[in-house]
């Protein structure tokens, strides 16, 4: 579905060069929710720019159901971590959720079915005509989850998009973001440094390491299908997971010469992904 | 705040003032300081009379023509320039050279080029008001957010759509500032325009009656134009408070958290 290969991004400064990500290969199958956690400042927004076409990377390539990335492709939804600067302020949350509509010259009934269905699904059917300065800010990234919902995606990219919202609103979020993956199915990469909120969400967490940024390892979340706050993250397994996360993250700077460390349990994804990916030129 | 309270702060300074014109002037006999009663009275009869169809009508026609012409220009080329760092830097020399004549001084010349009809006047009005509204459509078009703009072009929003949606929303707060300059511009230069080689207009008009010593009608020219200008500064502001009305709404939300 989502196939990242050899990803490596250079920044050509003034007389310096900054190496923001080394090597990133792994992939991502239709329908999965994955969630990338690393530390600040470890080239996740870089590469979720990079797959979602906004950016081109220095070596290696982004293929879509085999498609190659160059600019933003038609299946992609991205929900950016500042809210209040990714909803066009002169527009209503009804003309908001529309706009990629339109732009995909989808008609009339059919705009407004999925415009009703993703805002009720976000729990927003009575702030239509709202504009979203006037809502608070997760509300606001309730709307801009519903834009992306709406537009259908074949991948739903998320940077971060938590990260400056209180911890109770935060909490509610992310159970949306359980539920509205079940009910839509829809192929999930969720970017966070938030190692709780990695392991709650995702099926699979794909360890970063700090600038120049690789994989360090590829976990597999074994937690229930069903997860709620309070079990689910008072539960053994919780802790393990969320305890070898933290090792991995904070493993110490000698160790990150090699990247997927022998250490690692549960590598998965990663190569069978690869070989099932079309062959290209 | 009551309403009584809001008229008595809008109105109430140029009652007082007019008061005082009003008394100060009443005994006057200085040749060419009249009685406001007289200045008053030129007002409705000259003004407000033969001269309204005569010189105030077209005086207003060819300061919107001008408006009109500079907005269009001004706001395209705007777009062009903000959006393109290759024309900016091509053009930003040039356009700071034309920004620094005095548009007055260009009345000689664009009389010998282009004579001594409306369509001078026109001209002299649209060049010197393009300038606010240029620079600042282009430093709105500039300043488009970097995150709304990843966020269009994600949802592959692009072109004219853009335009649309995207770059001249986020830029109409930057062109209204623009255009609430060039219009007092405009304004200037309407009058200045009909200084030289006119046979109507508010500008001719005052001048005439300076001439031939009509002296409450000369007063009387320069409160006209004052409640010209005044007028057209409402009439804007109606238009902009509801179109930026998005944007006073964020603002005061942005000030409240």
């Amino acid at each position: 579905m989502l196939d990242v290969r050899g990803i490596k991004k250079v920044y050509e400064g003034k007389g310096r060069t900054v190496e923001a990500v080394r090597d990133l290969t792994f992939t991502v199958d239709q329908g999965e929710m994955v969630c990338i956690v690393g530390p600040s400042g470890s080239g996740k927004t870089t590469l979720l720019k990079i797959m979602s076409g906004l950016l081109d990377p220095t070596a290696g390539e982004v293929l879509i159901e085999g498609k190659k990335v160059d600019g933003p492709p038609p299946g992609m939804a991205v929900v950016f971590q500042e809210y209040g600067r990714s909803l066009f302020p002169w527009m209503t949350v009804r003309e908001n959720v529309e706009l990629p509509l339109k732009q995909k010259k989808l008609p009339n009934a059919r705009r407004k079915e999925l415009v009703d269905e993703s805002l009720s699904a976000v729990g927003l059917a009575e702030a239509h005509t709202a504009y979203p300065w006037q809502l608070s800010g997760g509300m606001q990234q309730r709307v801009a989850i519903a834009r992306a919902v709406a537009y259908e995606p074949q991948v739903l990219l998320m940077d971060e998009p938590f990260a400056a919202v209180d911890a109770q609103t935060r909490a509610d979020l992310e159970d949306l973001i359980r539920d509205i993956w079940h009910r839509f199915q829809v192929t999930t990469l969720f970017v966070t440094h938030d190692i709780d909120e990695a392991v709650y969400l995702g099926q699979r967490v794909l360890i970063l390491s700090s600038s120049p940024t690789v994989v360090r390892q590829d976990l597999a979340i074994d937690l229930p299908d069903e997860r709620d706050q309070l079990n689910t993250r008072s539960s053994p397994r919780f802790a393990e997971l969320r305890a070898q996360v933290y090792s991995q993250i904070h493993r110490p700077k000698a160790d990150a010469a090699e990247p997927v460390g022998a250490g690692a349990t549960a590598v998965d994804g990663g190569a069978s992904g690869y070989g099932a990916a079309p062959d290209l030129p | 705040m009551s309403i009584v309270r809001r008229l008595g702060l809008t109105f109430g300074l140029p009652i007082i003032l007019l008061a005082a014109w009003w008394f100060a002037s009443a005994n006057s006999t200085d040749f060419f300081f009249p009685p406001l009663s007289e200045i008053l009275t030129a007002l409705k009869d000259e003004w407000f009379g033969p001269r309204l169809l005569a010189d105030v009508v077209p005086s207003v026609l060819r300061l919107l023509a001008g408006y009109a012409v500079a907005v269009v220009v001004a706001v395209t080329l705007g777009v062009v320039i903000g959006t393109s760092r290759t024309v900016r830097a091509t053009l930003e020399p040039v356009l700071e050279f034309f920004r620094a004549i005095p548009p007055p001084v260009l009345v000689p010349i664009f009389l010998l080029l282009f004579g001594i009809g409306d369509g001078m006047k026109i001209i002299v009005i649209a060049f010197g008001c393009m300038w606010p509204i240029l620079l600042n459509t282009v430093e709105g078009v500039r300043a488009v957010d970097s995150v709304l703009s990843d966020t269009a072009r994600t949802y592959r929003i692009t072109g004219t759509a853009r335009l649309r949606t995207l770059v001249l929303p986020a830029a109409s707060p930057q062109i209204y500032a623009g255009l609430r300059q060039g219009l007092s511009v405009a304004i200037i230069l309407m009058v200045i325009s009909e200084l030289f080689a006119a046979s109507n207009g508010l500008g001719f008009a005052v001048v005439q009656a300076q001439r031939s010593f009509a002296i409450a009608e000369t007063w009387a020219g320069m409160l006209m134009l004052g409640l010209l200008g005044f007028l057209l500064a409402m009439l804007f502001k109606l238009v902009e408070n509801r179109q930026l009305a998005w944007y006073h709404g964020l603002r005061r939300a942005q000030r409240s958290s």
